[in-house]
This record gives structure tokens, C-alpha cells and sequence, in this order.
């Protein structure tokens, strides 16, 4: 290592602050929400609340508890998120596995048919049609069955598995394992960071989705929490307790907002952090094609 | 091309179709599976793309159904000569470009300048900061935006009001509305976005930088001789897909973020073909609108592809 010049640290310093700053901008909306959730309403009505709450309560999370279509919302995504991803995981296993054979017969054909459905896309009205056509419409299954596999996260996948030596399948097919014990033994129990993360993309994409609960579901029981939260923010239908008595004020409507937003996301910004490490080697992976 | 190719393969024999299947049924039993999911899911709804030459009624099969007009083109016709899908048009495109314009360099220059960090825990700690609005869905994004620029009494808004502005209609007026949609989107995805550059600087080798220095090449000198070169190619393909992308673009986000105030602007082919197709009920046309969207989705793909290959890069498929 050189000794560092004067000028040199200057820009270390400099790099340090620019980084400062976008980290802020990043973090500055969101602490600004929850800071707004924890307020007073007296100071929600002046706008007094920045990034330190004022009046700090827990009013509005409470209120928020108490909404039975808001609390239905949750556990009704919760629920279709993690029946989802591990679906999604499964299905994207049982898709990747097989075409890391070199000597699967038909193995072209297999790739030709699944690479089409990557570039072209029948629309928007044939999907909703067949949706229709197969009865789907407003039935729940219809936020979990169409975008159970993601072709894109399958490639991922694919390429981890490609990445595992053959040897080891090798040496387990002459000790005679099957296939089946091959994928559960040797590359399910190796694979845990792609698996990681490509929970993470299955769990993130239902989470957050709300255009198939849009389109496809009319049942208001079935809406996820993002579309709840979609009629909320534009005052399409209110949550029942931002109309009840005595929680008619601006103020309160404010805070209200605030802290069912932080709900809608926390629970993806808890795990998230945890998951970095995978998720990079993930992404990164997903950028080098076959 | 990477390793997946160019690997060894096993002396291939010629065995019999049955021994070969008493061995490999496992294999084919679990692509099963996905496999009648695709044909269902991505293969099955191409059927009903021929509504976009018929005219479509909800009573008869869609085999039966008539041809439309001028030889099937009705709705095509239909769709050009709509002003509403005209603006829908015009908008992707305009958004996508500014996207590229805009929101395409950010991560890159991103990723220049967390490399240049030399504390590894800060740095981690910024990554995993700017990584965060990646995982907010478009709906909190868009309410974050209305708590910081709503008039009166968004935050921006009061910070400019104190220092004796008056308050912007950042979301209400198309001009402004432009510039918040695309700060939002690079706002979302600058972090998430310079892993992929990241990752390629990585790759380049260490010694580059050590001849640089002896030969007294400053950091920045380093940074555009080195560096820059270095990743180019990720630039390239990436720049590539985007491109090829200019007429395609999601739903949630536009949807989002979409106001009465702003239609003309921020109605884009996505969100026109579910307001006018699945709440207007005018399947035929709208088929047509995604129809076109998707052929000539195909076609800048394959182009760029082309373009790739020409430029002496790695294509991309």
C-alpha cells in the first residue's frame, strides 16, 4: 500500500459525504412516515412532524388493529405470500433440476418451449379471458395458480445448479440414487443461497403485487393488503375506523395512513437485510444468461 | 457463453428407448409439472389473440366469432386512430427514453462511487441502505410521494413555502408529474441497480490498478482508464435490454401513480389496455393495442440483440 496523499483524503472524505447523502434521501421518506404514525394529531393538522414524532402515541397503530378489513388484508397476504413462495420455490426446482442433463432427451425442445414465453406475451385481455374461461375470476386461487413460476428465477436457478459439480451427481448415480434423491440430498441442502434468494424475489413480488388482485378479483375479502392500501391512499373506500365517530379528523387520518403503511412494510424491510449477501450472488447470477 | 456449454459430456451411447426411460422417468415426472403450467398459463392464452382480428361477444366461442372489418385490421385502425391510445403510445415511449436517460446511469454512477469507499463496514452499511426502496411496492412509493409533495402540505412543499416559494403541484401538474414519476423511479431502483456493476468491478483484475499506480495514475484517471472499461460490457448488454424494452414497461408503477390531473401524460399502452379492456369491456380493441405492443416488443428485442452482436459484444441471448 502507497501512503495516501493529501488530496487524496480529501476525496475519501468527499466520497464519504456523497454516500451520506444518498443514504439519506433513501431513508429520509420512510422516516419521515413513521415518524408521522407515532404523532399527535394536534401536530399532524399544523404539519409540525418531520423526522422526530411529536405527541409520540401509539393511537393510530392501535386503531389500525382494531380494523377488522385492514387486519384481514394482513393475514390474507401473509397467508398468500408464504403459500406462494414455497409453491413458487417448488415448481421452480422441479423445472430447473431436470435440464442440468446434458443427455435429457428432448432437453431443446424443452428449453425452445420455455424461452418463447420470455419474449412474447399474449396480452393482458387473453390473460384476463382464460382467467374467465377457467372459472379463476374472484376465485382466490387466482392470486396464487398464474404467476406460480417465474421463468426468469428458474434461469437463476438453473445457473447455481450448473455451478455444483458434476462429480458429486455423478458418484450418487453410480452408488445407484435415483434423480429424486439426487435433487433432495445432494443439490436442495447446496443450494440454500439461491434458495434464500429467490424466497426473497417470490416473496417480495406477492407481497408488493397488487395488479392481479386488481384485475382479476372482485371479492373485496380476497384483496391484498397492497390494494387495500391502493383504495386507501386515494380514498376510494375508506378503513372503517378512519370514518367512525371521533376519528373523522384530518389529523388522525394522517397518522392512520402512516402506520398502515409502516405495516404494509415492515415485515419485507425486517428480512430483507438478513438476506444481502444471498441476494447479491443472486442478482448477479441472473445477469450472466446460460 | 459461459461454462454450461462447454462442459464435458458423457460418452453418449445410443440406448433403448424404454431403458432409457426406466432410468430417466424421474426427470421427466418432475418438468411435468412446470411445464403444463407454461402451456396453461403463457401457451393457452395465445388462443384468445385472434380476438383482435374478430368481433367479440361474450355469448359465442371464439372460433365462431366473425372477422371483423377491413380484412380483420378494424381495431388496429380503431386503435391508431384513438386519441387515447395515441397519447398511451406516445407516453410509454417518452417515459421509457427518460428512464433510459435518466434512470440508466444512476447505478453506474452509483457503483463508481461506492467503489471508491474505503471503509468495507460503511459501504455495506450505504448498499444495504439504498438497497430499501427497492423492496416498497409502487402503492407505499406513490404515498411517500404525496406525504413529501403534496401542495400545502407536503413536506418539500412547506420547505419551500418557509423560504418564501410557493408550493409546486409536483403530482398534479404533467410537466412536473413527469419529472416526480422519473425521480421516483431512479429513487427506487439507483441502489438495486449498481449491484449488477458492482459485481463486474469486482471481476476486474487487481493488478490493472496496481500498474496504474506505479505509473502515477490519480483516482479518477484509474477510474475512467479502468474501471469504466471494465464494465462496459455489463453497460452494453444492459443498455441493450433496455432498449429493447422501450415500448414495454410494468403496470404497478404508472398505475400507481396515475391522477385525473395528469391522464394525458401518464396514461401509458398498460394501464389504457386495463381501463379500456377489463373496465370498458372492449376486448377486441384492446387485444389488438397488446397484440402490437408485444409483436413490436419482440421486434426491438430481436434488433437489439442484433446490435449486441454487431457492436462486438455478448449478445444476450
Amino acid at each position: 500500500m502507497k501512503v495516501k496523499s493529501g488530496v487524496d483524503k480529501t476525496w475519501d472524505v468527499i466520497f464519504v459525504i456523497i454516500c451520506l447523502m444518498i443514504a439519506a434521501i433513501c431513508v429520509i421518506p420512510m422516516l419521515h412516515l413513521l415518524a408521522k404514525s407515532f404523532s399527535g394529531t394536534d401536530y399532524l393538522v399544523r404539519h409540525e412532524v418531520f423526522l422526530i414524532p411529536k405527541g409520540f402515541n401509539f393511537d393510530a397503530y392501535a386503531s389500525v388493529l382494531k380494523d377488522p378489513k385492514y387486519v384481514r388484508a394482513f393475514f390474507w397476504t401473509v397467508f398468500l405470500t408464504i403459500v406462494c413462495t414455497v409453491l413458487s420455490l417448488i415448481m421452480t426446482t422441479l423445472c430447473a433440476f431436470p435440464l442440468i442433463f446434458e443427455n435429457l432427451r428432448g432437453r431443446n425442445v424443452i428449453n425452445i418451449f420455455i424461452t418463447i414465453t420470455m419474449f412474447f406475451n399474449a396480452g393482458t385481455i387473453p390473460n384476463y379471458l382464460l382467467m374467465h374461461r377457467l372459472n379463476l375470476l374472484s376465485n382466490p386461487l387466482v392470486l396464487i395458480i398464474p404467476g406460480v413460476m417465474s421463468v426468469y428465477n428458474m434461469i437463476i436457478m438453473r445457473s447455481f445448479f450448473y455451478g455444483i459439480p458434476d462429480s458429486l451427481r455423478e458418484s450418487a448415480e453410480i452408488d445407484g440414487a435415483t434423480f429424486f434423491q439426487i435433487l433432495t440430498v445432494i443439490y436442495i441442502p447446496l443450494s440454500k443461497p439461491v434458495i434464500a434468494t429467490l424466497a426473497l424475489f417470490y416473496a417480495v413480488g406477492r407481497w408488493n403485487g397488487y395488479s392481479d388482485a386488481l384485475m382479476y378479483m372482485s371479492d373485496e375479502r380476497f384483496y391484498t393488503l397492497q390494494l387495500l392500501l391502493y383504495n386507501i391512499i386515494n380514498n376510494i373506500n375508506q378503513v372503517e375506523v378512519a370514518t367512525q365517530e371521533g376519528f373523522s379528523s384530518p389529523g388522525l387520518a394522517a397518522s392512520l395512513k402512516a402506520a398502515i403503511v409502516m405495516f404494509s412494510t415492515v415485515p419485507i424491510l425486517c428480512v430483507y437485510p438478513f438476506l444481502q449477501k444471498y441476494f447479491i450472488a443472486g442478482v448477479t447470477l441472473g445477469a450472466v444468461k446460460e | 457463453m459461459s461454462a454450461a456449454k462447454t462442459r464435458v459430456k458423457a460418452p453418449k451411447k445410443k440406448v433403448k428407448f424404454s431403458v432409457y426411460m426406466k432410468r430417466y422417468w424421474q426427470l421427466y415426472a418432475m418438468l411435468a409439472l412446470p411445464l403444463i403450467y407454461l402451456f396453461i398459463f403463457k401457451y393457452l392464452p395465445m388462443v384468445y389473440v385472434q380476438i383482435a382480428f374478430k368481433k367479440y361477444s361474450i355469448v359465442k366461442s371464439i372460433w365462431t366469432l366473425p372477422i371483423a372489418k377491413n380484412h380483420g385490421f378494424e381495431y388496429f385502425i380503431k386503435a391508431f386512430s384513438n386519441n387515447d391510445f395515441r397519447y398511451a403510445l406516445r407516453n410509454t415511449v417518452t417515459l421509457n427514453l427518460l428512464d433510459l436517460l435518466f434512470g440508466f446511469p444512476a447505478p453506474i454512477l452509483f457503483a463508481l462511487i461506492l467503489n471508491e469507499l474505503c471503509f468495507q463496514r460503511y459501504k455495506k452499511v450505504v448498499q444495504t441502505i439504498t438497497y430499501m426502496p427497492h423492496f416498497l411496492s409502487w402503492v407505499i412509493i406513490y404515498s411517500l410521494a404525496l406525504q413529501l409533495l403534496t401542495p400545502e402540505t407536503g413536506f418539500i412543499n412547506m420547505m419551500i413555502e418557509a423560504f418564501g416559494g410557493t408550493s409546486i403541484p409536483f403530482l398534479n401538474d404533467p410537466a412536473h408529474w413527469i419529472g416526480s414519476y422519473i425521480a421516483f423511479g431512479i429513487w427506487q431502483n439507483f441502489g438495486w441497480g449498481s449491484i449488477i456493476y458492482l459485481a463486474a468491478i469486482s471481476g476486474i483484475n487487481p493488478e490493472l490498478y496496481e500498474a496504474a499506480s506505479v505509473d502515477g495514475a490519480g483516482r479518477f484517471r484509474k477510474m475512467w482508464h479502468i474501471t469504466l472499461p471494465g464494465i462496459k460490457p455489463t453497460i452494453v448488454v444492459l443498455l441493450i435490454m433496455n432498449l429493447g424494452n422501450i415500448l414495454g414497461g410494468g403496470f404497478d408503477r404508472p398505475f400507481a401513480f396515475q391522477n385525473n390531473l395528469v391522464m394525458k401524460v401518464a396514461d401509458v399502452i398498460a394501464t389504457y389496455v386495463y381501463r379500456v379492456g377489463i373496465k370498458g369491456l372492449q376486448f377486441s380493441l384492446t387485444t389488438a393495442v397488446g397484440l402490437f405492443q408485444s409483436v413490436v416488443g419482440v421486434f426491438f428485442l430481436l434488433m437489439a440483440n442484433w446490435l449486441s452482436r454487431k457492436l462486438g459484444e455478448r449478445g444476450i441471448w
